[in-house]
């Protein structure tokens, strides 16, 4: 018998959009809805030509407004249906309100969100903004950092998606990743579908076994449903991880929830998110160490559920850190969204490493390496406790 | 429409939608639930808007739906029912799923004419095989009684209140049925649940119909706190909405405009129509009109009547 590794490989150059949409190819999703939005479009328009062209037996729901995108499948998810959607920025906006409702009805949707800056002004370019708006809707959230990756983890977030009964959403930076071709070598279609096999999900909406789903909750009892998203999404860390680690022995790609760049000994750390921050970071690290700095850097592939114990463990010894987070938390304690996070994360666990809060990127300002080198050399300068609007003009 | 029953004993018996629910006594809409469970059958996934209906039937963990029921949130029920019809769809495909399912969405006016209207409008654009059913008690009642584009002209609501330069509501009630028909569906249809064989059968009939596509079922169910008058009346002020013109039972099937009994009658003949008056006197709502201000109402009845009497004429 012939394994997955051992047969003929496919390589194709793919944007990240494209391999989000071979992914759900590969998946075999029923239900698609999705609505255009820049630069999410060309995710559906491949979706669309794989479903005209019969290599996906899908529905695909051409809806009026991303609102509507995911409360089609939201719908389709609760008859029992695998479901995709995608979408960036407003679109990302738009759907807030059912993003809580599909993480609190518990159904295992997959989004993709090459990620976006919000208007006003109106921006197309890339930043974090949408994403990080969503933190606290109850959904699983990967940001991948390559096409290949995109392509891996849509497959692996049925997986867990299907595993925990949450949503989740693979997000990656707009128009760099999303519109970037990289090589991705695709997985046997057969091999991908036993990696992910239909499961009879318990509660759907069957006339055999009528359910109430949507139901209203008085204070007698909506602490606790919600509770047990809360339960589920931190609990999903450990599905998350078993998941990646059953992906690397089928398919022989897995990435754990952080990925590191040079950290064993390092003094300073950078801790970013998404393909170009990264990118950036590990030349820099390179960079840093040409000049005598031990640097290191930490790239967070998981943000939701957040992956604190890991984040603590590599930044408790080091001699400071920074965060360079692609989204501001207007008028926050400490500009960027995830610095707060790292942060939390370290004083809940009694750790008091030195930190910097970089924000950079913004409506895809461009990030030089130059610029994640001065990040090391503030660090090693002693700069601490405040944050840096990086690449801004004043 | 198909007739499928003749008299109320022909109605089904069977109950899909428990008592022990938590609206009010003498709730139109309850009542519109009832028959519409009991007539669409088992085999039935109820897609519910926000609204009243959702909140006093679904009280976690009971609930009065015998039948699958999803309620996401208020302004997406159609998109919701596309998902779940696009489901059936595909699993039908793939040996997943067996049987005919009818979808069929509850909504309210506010969910249907205002924060709704723009997902029915895709759902209806799209084709998708779902029966939408509008239940209209011309406010959102659930909120306590605001005004909705669906609230008739001059109509007292906590929103539009009887102010002393402003005397209830100033616009008049949005053409829903209008809008629907615009997207040339199979079949839509106005009833009331004064008229219930007449709305038992324009159900059945928008079911079969819903094997072409998407049809709609505007029924009107009046709220006695809502429309301030004895909770033991609403049957009473549905049959006289329909008696007197002010809600004209009709149906638009493939194209083509019906006037059902009685408003066929009524348009044929308006000595047969009981004055405004009967429909407006029994209602708080109506109570600070002026005989002027009925006079204009009585007048759009009149106009409606007859743009509906030359449609059917088509």
């Amino acid at each position: 018998m012939t394994t997955a590794l051992q047969k003929a490989r496919t390589v194709l150059a793919l944007t990240s959009n494209y391999a989000a949409a071979y992914a759900v190819k590969a998946a075999d999703v029923d239900v698609v809805a999705v609505y255009p939005i820049t630069p999410q479009t060309t995710i559906v328009e491949k979706i669309a030509e794989f479903v005209d062209d019969g290599e996906l037996n899908a529905e695909l729901i051409h809806v009026e407004s991303e609102h509507s995108a995911m409360s089609a499948v939201v719908g389709a998810a609760a008859a029992g249906a695998r479901v995709f959607t995608a979408t960036s920025s407003q679109g990302l906006e738009l759907m807030h309100e059912v993003l809580h409702i599909a993480s609190g009805l518990r159904l295992p949707i997959v989004m993709a969100v090459p990620a976006r800056a919000l208007s006003a002004p109106i921006s197309i370019h890339g930043d974090y903004s949408d994403v990080m708006n969503t933190r606290d809707t109850g959904w699983i959230t990967y940001i991948a950092a390559s096409a290949q990756e995109v392509y891996d983890t849509i497959i692996q977030a049925y997986k867990v998606a299907e595993t925990v009964l949450l949503p989740a959403m693979v997000a990656y930076d707009g128009f760099l990743m999303s519109h970037t071709t990289e090589p991705v070598e695709l997985n046997d279609e057969e091999e991908v579908r036993r990696f992910l096999p239909r499961k009879d999900r318990p509660n759907v909406l069957k006339p055999e076994k009528p359910i109430t789903m949507g139901a209203f909750a008085m204070p007698d009892y909506y602490y606790e449903i919600k509770y047990q998203v809360q339960e589920a999404l931190l609990g999903s860390l450990k599905v998350i991880e078993e998941v990646d680690r059953e992906y690397g022995r089928t398919f022989g790609r897995s990435y754990g929830v952080l990925q590191t760049y040079r950290v064993e000994d390092a003094d300073y750390i950078v801790v970013a998110y998404g393909g170009a921050s990264f990118g950036n970071a590990r030349e820099a690290v390179d960079a840093a160490r040409e000049k005598g700095i031990k640097a290191g850097a930490v790239r967070l592939r998981v943000f939701r559920p957040f992956p604190a114990d890991y984040i603590a463990k590599l930044l408790a010894d080091v001699k400071a850190f920074a965060v360079v987070d692609r989204a501001i938390a207007f008028g926050g304690p400490a500009g960027g969204p995830v610095f707060a996070e790292v942060v939390t994360a370290l004083w809940m666990r009694g750790i008091d490493t030195p930190g910097l809060s970089i924000v950079h990127g913004i409506g895809q300002r461009s990030m030089y390496v130059e610029d994640f080198v001065k990040i090391f050399e503030m660090l090693k300068d002693g700069e601490k406790s405040k944050v840096v609007y990086m690449g801004l003009r004043l | 429409m198909k007739v499928v029953f003749k008299t109320v004993w022909d109605l089904p018996a069977e109950e899909l939608f428990a008592s022990g629910h938590r609206a009010c006594a003498g709730c139109g809409p309850a009542i519109a639930m009832r028959w519409l469970t009991k007539v669409a059958g088992p085999n039935t996934i109820v897609v519910n808007a926000t609204g009243c209906m959702e909140v006093t039937t679904t009280q976690y963990p009971e609930t009065a739906w015998m039948v699958p029921y999803l309620h996401v949130a208020f302004e997406n029920a159609a998109a919701a029912a596309s998902g779940i019809e696009a489901a059936i769809k595909t699993l039908r495909r793939k040996g997943l799923w067996s049987g005919k399912t009818n979808v069929m969405v509850i909504a309210g006016d506010g969910g249907t004419y205002d924060i709704g209207l723009q997902s029915l409008s895709g759902m209806l654009e799209r084709g998708h095989r779902v029966i939408y059913v509008l239940y209209d008690n011309e406010a959102y009642m659930n909120t306590g009684i605001q005004r909705s584009g669906s609230t008739p002209k001059y109509a007292w609501t906590t929103t539009t209140p009887v102010g002393k330069a402003i005397r209830g509501k100033i616009q008049r009630k949005k053409d829903i049925m209008g809008i629907v028909v615009a997207h040339r569906p199979p079949y839509a249809a106005t009833a009331s649940i004064s008229n219930l064989v007449d709305l038992s059968n324009k159900l059945k009939t928008a079911l079969e119909y819903t094997e072409e596509g998407p049809t709609f079922l505007h029924i009107l169910a009046p709220c006695p706190p809502g429309w301030r008058y004895p909770e033991e009346r609403t049957v009473e002020v549905a049959r006289l909405a329909v008696e007197t013109g002010y809600f004209p039972l009709w149906e638009y099937d493939h194209g083509k405009v019906r006037l059902n009994p009685p408003t066929s009658a009524i348009a044929a003949d308006p000595k047969r129509r009981r004055p405004l008056k009967e429909f407006l006197k029994i209602q708080g709502r109506f109570a600070h009109l002026t005989d002027a201000e009925i006079e204009e109402l009585e007048k759009d009845v009149v106009a409606n009547l007859e743009y509906l009497a030359k449609l059917a004429s088509l």
